[in-house]
């Protein structure tokens, strides 16, 4: 369904990617960890429009979208969730929400009840009247999603929803996130929280220094050794093993 | 909800039909011809909240517009001897096309904050240079409209005429402002206001709609010339293109609210009633503008959602403690 | 007639060079304040006209000269600048850019009307004793007013460039311009750096003041005139660069000496509006900038 090849993009002389290829199939969980600075979050700007490649090309359903604007990006089904949550400040969840929904239609009534839909899927019913900037983090990463949710996506990107959530909430949407996958929605996810890329993962991309070092099941990347050498340094095969057997 | 948007609605109707009858209880014409200039600089407020308070780009160059559509159909008229009810509507295609002119420069390369602000403020200055400097505007000795009073020629003997002209635009301006807040693009504006980006990410043409915005606000801006040229007879380019009017353009809209529907009506007539009331006891130039000052100050400062935000439901404050 | 205008040109040059270094002083303040704070100080031509009044007023109650006077408006503009940043513009913009712009928009029309209140609206000059000496240098007479303008322009340029590069006040400035979270950490005060930032940015204006009155005049209106002027060479020569607000004045005012000459007065004020707008659009970040 997505295609990438040789994504490119340096910043200042820095190679924050370098000549990526990557492929998600349809109805999958698709996976991206690296550690910080990696270039995770710069190829999903790429992706959805939001940062020119350098080189290389990204293709969605079969046509080429490499340099798309993000809304026309959007208006082919790929919508992105941004680690630094963007919420529109001052309206209310309901009304962040419609924003994404308007996508699928002018009428308000409609909007309104598709976002109150989707509200209900994530678990920010309670929430509706909120305003946007008093939400929690928890509360902010979920409106992410239910945006994104919102505007009908076929593709969803979804970065970092879990950094700064306590263990309950990620249970939570993890639960969530495959609500939606099973309801026919793709979705690549950055992630850090092993548990989760474990748990949710049906093929895992690892990216290191802008380079992708390796890419499997979970479980075969768990036990890679050069992911295991240049991301999750010492020890950390058997905490890994821990916490697929934890997750499982 | 339902009883609150009733209520608004009645109150809408009451205030409609209240100033539909003022002038045939205000007898004093002095009175209907500030209510006719508190009408229009509402009028020309809510040109500007379009753009400055619901899309979040702050101009300071609202006047073009006003003058690009004061001189669109002031030149149809002494020209071509075409009459202002036609003209008005050049005057309103002419302030679009302003729009999508100086729209199209500064949102293509992604001006916004105060660039935008800034560049605004250089292109009215281009404007009036020009205006002043070409032949079909009159140059520096401006545009002369002859006296010849009649609904015709829009043009009225009895201060009340004009009143009932701004009152009609008023109605329409808020109509436009009340069906921004009830629609997709509407929602868009606000959200571009909030997070380009965001919006961007949602599939908003962020592009596509500030474009739209300064249109009408450029078609608003651009019928506000028509009437002031109608009324006062007489255009040059310090009127035209005067910063003075883009800054109280923004000024009755920040003091009573952006981004809302009554925020530029409340505005207009709380500064301009306490302009009068100061002119009233001392009379000297640049008072009265002092005051202004010290209120977008003080609004600012102390009220940042305008008057406004006095009588709003506390709606948006209720959330809880953010942690982020 | 273009032969006459072209054999003015050297006489044009020099002049908008003398004037550009007026210009300069003026963006200088402006570019300092945007470099640090991030903010537009839009109340920047108010400001410089509170100066010039300040000058007019020294010279003709206490009969200061206005070079003199330097050493009293440049001290005075920087406390009034600290103060009106620590205790005003800091306290009521909540920290969000667009409403600074706003409070020194609504800064600028409480100046310009207030001095139209107690000053009047009327031209004001000076005359001095020396205002028509001039230096002859063959092609051209250069009054000694422009002259020491221009030099102590320069001088003050390079004093603040000695203090932003070698001083500890200049490292601690520079280091809240560029990072302001670890300045804090380090344990800056950053609001009162701000504060000292935006005195300087108005100092700067002091001294444009004085060296500006003796050839120019001064209404409550004058500042409008350096507003757009010193936007311009603050994005020409790069938001935020000192050298470039430098080499930015002496462009414009070459650029507006000449366009004077070539295209007459009032097209040649378009010249400036219409670069600024070319260089918004095509190279926000100026010839200087990095980035912004
Ligand atoms: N706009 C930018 N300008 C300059 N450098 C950038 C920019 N965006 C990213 N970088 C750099 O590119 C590299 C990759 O950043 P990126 O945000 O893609 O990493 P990441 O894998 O998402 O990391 P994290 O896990 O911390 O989110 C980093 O070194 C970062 O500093
Ligand atoms: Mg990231």
């Amino acid at each position: 369904m997505l295609e990438v090849k040789g994504l490119c993009k340096s910043f200042g002389g820095v190679a924050a990617v370098n000549t990526v290829d990557l492929s998600v199939d349809e109805g999958q969980i698709v996976s991206l960890i690296g550690p910080n600075g990696a270039g995770k979050t710069t190829t999903f700007a790429m992706v959805a429009g939001f940062v020119a490649p350098d080189a290389g090309s990204v293709t969605f359903e079969k046509q080429n979208i490499t340099g798309f604007k993000p809304h026309r990006i959007c208006d082919r089904g790929v919508v992105r969730t941004f680690q630094v949550t963007q919420p529109f400040a001052t309206l209310s969840t309901l009304e962040n929400i419609m924003v994404g929904a308007y996508h699928r239609t002018a009428n308000r009534q409609a909007a309104e009840e598709r976002a109150r839909a989707v509200a209900e899927q994530v678990g920010m019913k309670a929430l509706l009247d909120q305003a946007a900037e008093g939400l929690t983090v928890a509360g902010r990463k979920r409106l992410e999603l239910a945006r994104a949710l919102a505007t009908g996506p076929k593709l969803l990107l979804l970065d970092e929803v879990m950094a700064g959530l306590n263990p309950t909430e990620i249970d939570e949407i993890v639960t969530v996130i495959k609500g939606i996958r099973d309801s026919g929605v793709t979705i690549f996810l950055i992630e850090h929280v092993m548990k989760a890329v474990m748990n949710l993962s049906d093929f895992a991309y690892v990216l290191n220094d802008g380079v992708l070092i390796a890419a499997g099941t979970p479980t075969k990347i768990a036990s890679d050794s050069n992911v295991i050498e240049a991301y999750l340094g010492h020890g950390a095969a058997e905490r890994m093993t821990g916490e697929v057997a934890a997750g499982a | 909800m339902s009883l609150l948007k009733s209520r608004t609605g009645i109150l809408v109707m009451i205030g409609i039909i209240v100033s539909l009858f003022v002038p045939v209880f205000v007898a004093n014409k002095f009175y209907i011809d500030i209510l006719s200039l508190i009408l229009f600089s509402a009028f020309l407020g809510q040109s500007w909240n379009i753009l400055g308070g619901y899309a979040g780009q702050f101009s300071f160059g609202g006047v073009i517009f006003f003058g690009t559509g004061a001189y669109a159909s002031s030149i149809l008229l002494t020209t071509f001897g075409i009459d202002p009810w036609i003209g008005i509507f050049a005057a309103i295609a002419a302030g679009a096309l302003a729009g999508l002119f100086i729209g199209f420069i500064s949102f293509r390369y992604g001006l916004r904050g105060s660039y935008f602000a800034l560049i605004t403020l250089a292109f009215s200055e281009v404007f009036r240079v020009i205006a002043n400097s070409v032949e079909f505007t009159g140059g520096g000795v401006g545009i002369f409209i002859e006296h010849a009073p009649g609904i015709k020629n829009l043009q009225f003997t009895d201060p009340a005429g004009y009143y009932y002209m701004a009152l009609v635009m008023v109605i329409i301006s808020l109509a436009i402002a009340f069906w921004l807040e009830r629609s997709r693009f509407g929602a868009y504006l606000i959200a571009i206001r909030e997070n380009e980006d965001a919006a961007e990410a949602l599939g908003v043409n962020a592009f596509r709609c500030k474009i739209y915005a300064i249109m009408i606000t450029g078609a608003m801006g651009g019928a506000a010339g028509t009437f002031y040229a109608q009324k006062y007879l007489y255009i040059d380019p310090p009127i035209a293109y005067s910063i003075g009017m883009s800054v109280e353009m923004l000024l009755v809209t920040i003091v009573g609210g952006m981004g809302t529907v009554f925020g530029p009506l409340i505005g207009s007539f709380v500064l301009h009633t306490v302009n009068e009331v100061a002119r009233h006891f001392i009379d000297t130039p640049g008072l009265s503008l002092i005051v202004y000052g010290v209120i977008l100050v003080a609004i600012i400062g102390f009220l940042p959602n305008g008057l406004i935000g006095l009588f709003k439901s506390q709606k948006k404050q209720t959330g809880g403690k953010s942690d982020a | 007639m273009l032969a006459m205008n072209i054999s003015m040109m050297p006489a044009a040059v020099l002049n908008g060079l003398m004037f550009g270094a007026i210009y300069a002083l003026v963006a200088l303040g402006l570019t300092l304040i945007y470099g640090v704070l991030h903010i537009i100080n839009f109340a920047h031509g108010a400001m410089l006209m509170l100066a010039l009044y300040a000058t007019f007023y020294l010279f003709k109650f206490a009969g200061i000269d206005p070079y003199l006077a330097l050493i009293i408006v440049i001290p005075g503009s920087y406390i009034f600048g600290y103060a009106l940043y620590r205790w005003g513009i800091g306290k009521l913009s909540h920290g969000k850019d667009q409403n600074i712009l706003l409070i020194t928009l609504g800064l600028s029309i409480i100046f310009e009307n207030a001095a139209q209140f107690f000053f009047t609206a009327d031209q004001q000059t000076i005359s001095l004793s020396y205002s028509y000496d001039s230096f002859d240098l063959g092609f051209v007479y250069l009054s000694y007013p422009k002259v020491i303008s221009f030099v102590a322009s320069l001088v003050i340029c390079l004093m603040l460039w000695w203090l932003m590069a070698t001083t500890d006040l200049g490292k601690a400035i520079r280091a809240v311009a560029k990072e302001r979270q670890g300045a804090r950490l380090v344990g800056i005060n950053v609001e009162n750096i701000y504060a000292i930032t935006y005195g300087i940015g108005i100092a700067c204006l002091g001294a444009a003041g004085c060296l500006l009155l003796p050839s120019f005049y001064v209404d409550p209106y004058t500042g409008n005139i350096f507003v757009i002027v010193a936007f311009t060479i603050v994005v020409l020569g790069g938001m935020g660069s000192i050298v470039g607000a430098l080499v930015g004045g002496f462009i414009i005012g070459i650029t507006e000496s000449l366009g004077g000459l070539f295209l007459g007065e009032s097209l040649g004020q378009i010249g400036i509006s219409l670069i600024f707008i070319l260089i918004l659009v095509f190279r926000p970040t100026g010839l200087f900038g990095a980035k912004q």
